[in-house]
């Protein structure tokens, strides 16, 4: 026999689509079955049922060969690396839940180190715009029930977010959207024919780099001022015709991603990108929304806020809370070679960090937490594998419009592994007494 | 737990009618008891010359959830020269306006507050809001979630289904944990989402058909069917505009003929907020002007109405509100930055910087109306003192509030220090006034005023055997008089003993412990309405983009401590 668990949260983006339901074996062990997810999220659930599951944690030897080490061993390990080091580097955090975020600054707290999450090299720009000049926003419901007006710039969800356009801003009928799909015009602003451009009413195939240019003609085009013929690469009348679309909106949202944050002009981009949601409304009402990746990136973000004032990129190390992208930002510590220690959790930088600061990681004593394998484990001295979030432990989890969503529990992990939570709680006692705080 | 006894102290306490006499306090198991009751272990705190109070009660504050922590987010210049390092056990905290929760739990406690209510939570964010509390130390918290321009509330209102309307407040207090009856400018944040805004409290909300009034009165009837613990807190129609004094007149009318009904000793149907951003006179910013004594004589005579200040304290702060038409109209006064959010079926709202300058003659009037509240109320049980924190000022500034409310030389040499006094002074009362607030109307105004009004005058705001012991000593003496005023200011910033619940949490001004906070929230039951649970059920499947079974705030991580209120209205 199974059993079905319903209102499962999916740990994987930031849509975090909390209907999947996922069919387990009767004693809890086994998942056999996901429902709902789109295929990203249900490999990501199967994937923890993998048979060559790394469950202790390993530390590298000499010789290159890992050697199985005990939770306690290891937990010894991270608290003396990161009490010894002057400036360690505690990353990542967007793919687990805000008890284990809360337990880390504890820890972070206590030995001075740098906290910073993935949002340094994603929407940390954007949090630098907003901090410019703020954010008008909204939650999803809001969209699913009123939006006729999509804008979708600089992000593919057909592919990044599978289920946004389905739950959310495209295909649902809501409240006041009854006839869903033919309820709302969709705009899609990007410079490649992706699978999202593909089904919009109006692509704009921005010139690369181009962003801010087109985003200041949509203002100018907005109060009917002078164009030039061609901006970024788009006629002036498509502009114009794309600006009157969204001023005949009762009710618009822009959804942006990377295409714009990690493109030429970073932060300038979403500043403009702002300005001009904010200029919409002195015709209709209109939101903007970044398309946040790791499903609690935005949760990090939050925690650090409310415990430390900052939402990303936290330097403690002088005994308060600094912030300072650019000089307290993960890339730059390791580029500049100032962080002492290295650890990773809920995070793969190993991946997506430039070479030189995947070198730098390989050099310093550095402890990867994560349930995978992933190039940051190959290149750090230990790896702690753990329960993964939101499949074999529950917690909260904020999604891309800052709604926490209480993850759940389906399964068990296999005998004996710890959760974040739990092995940053033997850390944080450990380092207490390492501080003489006990 | 440990006992003490403080002993020669000047004693405040409204719930006793102590005004300043010599008496000793005993505390043990975090309760006051008579001082016969403690042992000859109990230890001694000598507060001869001091003030001795019960903990002062915070009525309404905006200090955890999803719009404090965008201010926090989108202002990283609020932390700067702010900061305190960690020492010990009490965790490195920054901030003014927005502090970091920690530091909101230990400014409160250092202040001699022991309890404090956050004033508006959106009910989709209730999680974000209890995780925020849990990380604010020492104090008591409960949380008022906002119901009105809530979908279910204007659907059953429209056709007076006052038991639906209960049942469903009943069922939404439970899953987001919260303590009372909000409404923030009812209707017009469910009109921004359009765009628009409804004024007067008799504008209709687009689509919903309903008008502001009968949100308010149907809301009224609710509370007092369930007879919960506080009565329903509003924040009327058409805040912070010249002339709005019509409006909120208009709402206060509303809640003639009501009478309390509930076993907690509360008096009042209506509780108006920061009623200074709601007492303007004039036709525009050029001939603004206060109408304090419009509202204060309406209130005055009017039992069943209790208020707070939100006294402007001419700091540069955040203010933040559920009311997102306001904060949008308020980024196109003063072009700085402005965070919205709206939240589906629920709520909405807003967040702008604001610098209230003694230059400027609008920030100092509204100083004026402030203060005129205050020193016009005659019956300081119904009339509290708030910051509308941040809005106005942050809550740091409470000592400084009473600075001004106690001392006329304070006041006045505030005024001379206007740019326009003398347009100030054309446009308010304040001049004229020489009433000087004494200890016991301060203990009524902060302690057991507020208790009253939120139904738990048997559990705090006093110093009554039995009462938890929540007590503050100020280094104050009521016997010298003040030579400056600034000495007021000083003994109230720095508590020179708090006890929380009877555990010393401050000691010379200085956090000690990091106490034992609880969540307070109503758990209130009623007949069993299989129409409003099916309601609910379609809401979720239909428009809501969580799914009900998600939607609670429930165990642990979000709800360690709680301290439920139980409230039967099943007969």
């Amino acid at each position: 026999m199974t059993k079905t668990v319903t209102d499962v949260v999916c740990p994987f983006c930031g849509t975090l689509c909390d209907d999947l339901e996922v069919v387990v074996s009767d004693d809890g062990k086994q998942l056999t079955e996901v429902y709902n997810a789109c295929v990203i999220g249900t490999e990501k659930f199967l994937h923890s049922q993998a048979k060559d599951r790394v469950t202790r944690p390993r530390l590298r030897q000499e010789d290159g060969s890992w050697k199985e080490i005990s939770y306690d061993e290891a937990a010894e390990y991270t608290a003396q690396m990161l009490a010894k080091a002057k400036k360690p580097l505690m990353y990542g955090w967007s793919s687990t839940n805000c008890e284990a975020q809360s337990m880390g600054h504890e820890i972070a707290e206590m030995v001075g180190a740098c906290v910073d999450n993935t949002a340094a090299v994603c929407h940390g720009t954007t949090l630098i715009a907003v901090q410019d000049i703020g954010i008008p926003s909204c939650t999803l419901g809001e969209i699913k029930n009123r939006a006729d007006r999509i804008l979708f710039w600089g992000c593919n969800p057909a592919h990044a977010h599978p289920r946004h356009m389905s739950r959310y801003s495209i295909y649902p009928r809501g409240f006041f959207t009854g006839k869903g799909q033919k309820s709302r015009k969709m705009i899609v602003v990007d410079p490649r024919v992706t699978d999202t451009a593909k089904l919009a009413d109006v692509h704009l195939q921005v010139e690369q780099g181009r962003d801010y240019e087109l985003l200041n003609a949509f203002r100018v085009a907005l109060n009917n001022e002078w164009l030039p013929d061609v901006v970024a690469g788009i006629p002036a009348e498509k502009i114009r015709e794309a600006a009157d679309l969204c001023k005949s909106g009762r009710f618009g949202i822009i959804f942006f991603g990377m295409g714009v944050t990690q493109t030429l002009s970073k932060n300038h981009n979403i500043d403009e990108a702002i300005a001009l949601t904010k200029h919409l409304n002195e015709f209709t009402k209109f939101s903007i929304m970044p398309m946040r990746g790791h499903y609690n990136v935005t949760g990090s973000g939050e925690v650090l806020a409310w415990q430390f004032g900052f939402p990303y990129s936290v330097d403690l190390t002088r005994g308060f809370a600094r912030y300072n992208p650019g000089d307290t930002s993960t890339i730059d510590l390791l580029a500049r070679g100032e962080a002492d220690a290295m650890f990773t959790l809920g995070s793969d930088p190993g991946a997506h960090f430039p070479i030189s600061c995947v070198k730098q990681i390989a050099q310093l004593p550095s402890v990867c937490i994560d349930p995978h394998q992933t190039p940051t484990s190959g290149v750090s001295k230990l790896h702690v594998p753990v329960a993964f979030c939101g499949v074999e432990v529950g917690g909260n989890a904020y999604r891309m419009d800052n709604v926490p969503i209480d993850m759940r529990k389906v399964v068990d992990p296999p005998a004996g592994m710890l959760t974040d939570e739990e092995f940053l709680t033997k850390v944080r006692d450990r380092v207490k007494q390492l501080k003489g705080l006990a | 737990m440990a006992e003490y006894i403080i002993k020669n102290g000047h004693v405040f306490d409204p719930v006793q009618g102590i005004k300043g006499d010599k008496a000793d306090v005993a505390i043990k198991d975090g309760k006051i008891v008579k001082d016969n009751e403690v042992s000859s272990k109990a230890k001694a705190i000598d507060a001869k010359g001091k003030t001795v109070m019960a903990g002062a009660i915070e009525i309404h504050a905006h200090i955890a959830g999803p719009k404090v922590n965008v201010g926090r987010i989108y202002r990283p210049e609020d932390k700067l020269f702010t900061y305190t390092p960690k020492k010990g056990n009490i965790r490195m905290a920054g901030g003014f306006s927005i502090p970091t929760t920690f530091k909101t739990g230990y400014e409160y406690a250092k202040m001699g507050y022991t309890t404090a209510m956050e004033a508006a939570m959106p009910p989709l964010f209730s999680r974000h809001v209890h995780e925020e509390i849990r990380d604010t130390p020492i104090i008591d918290e409960g949380a008022f979630p906002v119901f009105g321009n809530n979908w279910f509330v204007m659907e059953y209102l429209k056709n007076n289904e006052i038991e639906n309307t209960a049942a469903y407040c009943a069922w939404l207090l439970r899953a987001t944990k919260g303590y009372a009856i909000k409404l923030v400018n009812p209707g017009g944040t469910e009109a921004w989402a359009w765009g628009l805004n409804c004024l007067s409290v008799n504008d209709p909300v687009p689509y919903f058909d309903i008008t502001p009034a009968e949100i308010i009165k149907g809301l009224i009837e609710a509370n007092e069917y369930l007879g919960l613990p506080h009565s329903i807190h509003i924040h009327p129609n058409n805040l912070g505009n010249p002339g709005n004094f019509t409006t909120t007149l208009d709402t206060l009318k509303l809640a003639g003929g009501y009478k309390a009904k509930n076993k907690f000793g509360r008096d009042q149907v209506m509780h108006l907020t920061h009623t200074q951003f709601h007492s303007y006179g004039g036709e525009n910013w050029g001939n603004f002007e206060s109408k304090s004594k419009e509202i204060m004589d309406y209130v005055n005579k009017s039992k069943n109405i209790t208020i707070d200040t939100g006294n402007v304290t001419l700091d540069e702060t955040t203010t933040m509100t559920a009311d997102g038409p306001f904060e949008h109209h308020l980024t196109e006064l003063n072009h700085l930055k402005w965070a919205n959010v709206d939240v589906e079926l629920e709520t909405a709202a807003g967040v702008v910087p604001y610098i209230y300058s003694p230059d400027i003659k609008v920030c100092a009037i509204q100083w004026a109306i402030g203060l005129e509240l205050a020193l016009m109320a005659k019956d300081p049980m119904r009339c509290f003192i708030t910051t509308d924190h941040p809005n106005a000022g942050p809550f740091t500034r409470y000592p400084r509030v009473i600075k001004w409310l106690m001392s006329a030389k304070a006041r006045e040499a505030q005024i001379k220090a206007f740019k326009n006094s003398d347009k100030v002074i054309a446009a308010t009362h304040i001049a004229g006034m020489d009433r000087e607030i004494s200890l016991y109307e301060l203990a009524q105004m902060t302690r057991a005023g507020p208790a009253k009004s939120l139904g738990l005058s048997g559990m705090c705001g006093g110093l009554k055997p039995g009462m938890d012991a929540d007590v503050v000593v100020y280094d104050f003496s009521p016997d010298k008089p003040v030579a400056n005023p600034d000495q007021i200011e000083a003994a109230f910033s720095r508590a020179a003993h708090v006890f929380k619940s009877g555990v010393e949490v401050v000691t010379n001004g200085e956090v000690v412990n990091n106490g034992n906070k609880r969540t307070i929230w109503v758990n209130a039951k009623v007949k069993e309405n299989p129409q409003v649970m099916r309601d609910i059920q379609e809401k979720f499947l239909k428009y809501y983009s969580v799914s009900q079974a998600n939607y609670e705030s429930l165990g642990h991580h979000f709800v360690p401590n709680p301290y439920a209120i139980e409230v039967d209205a099943t007969q």
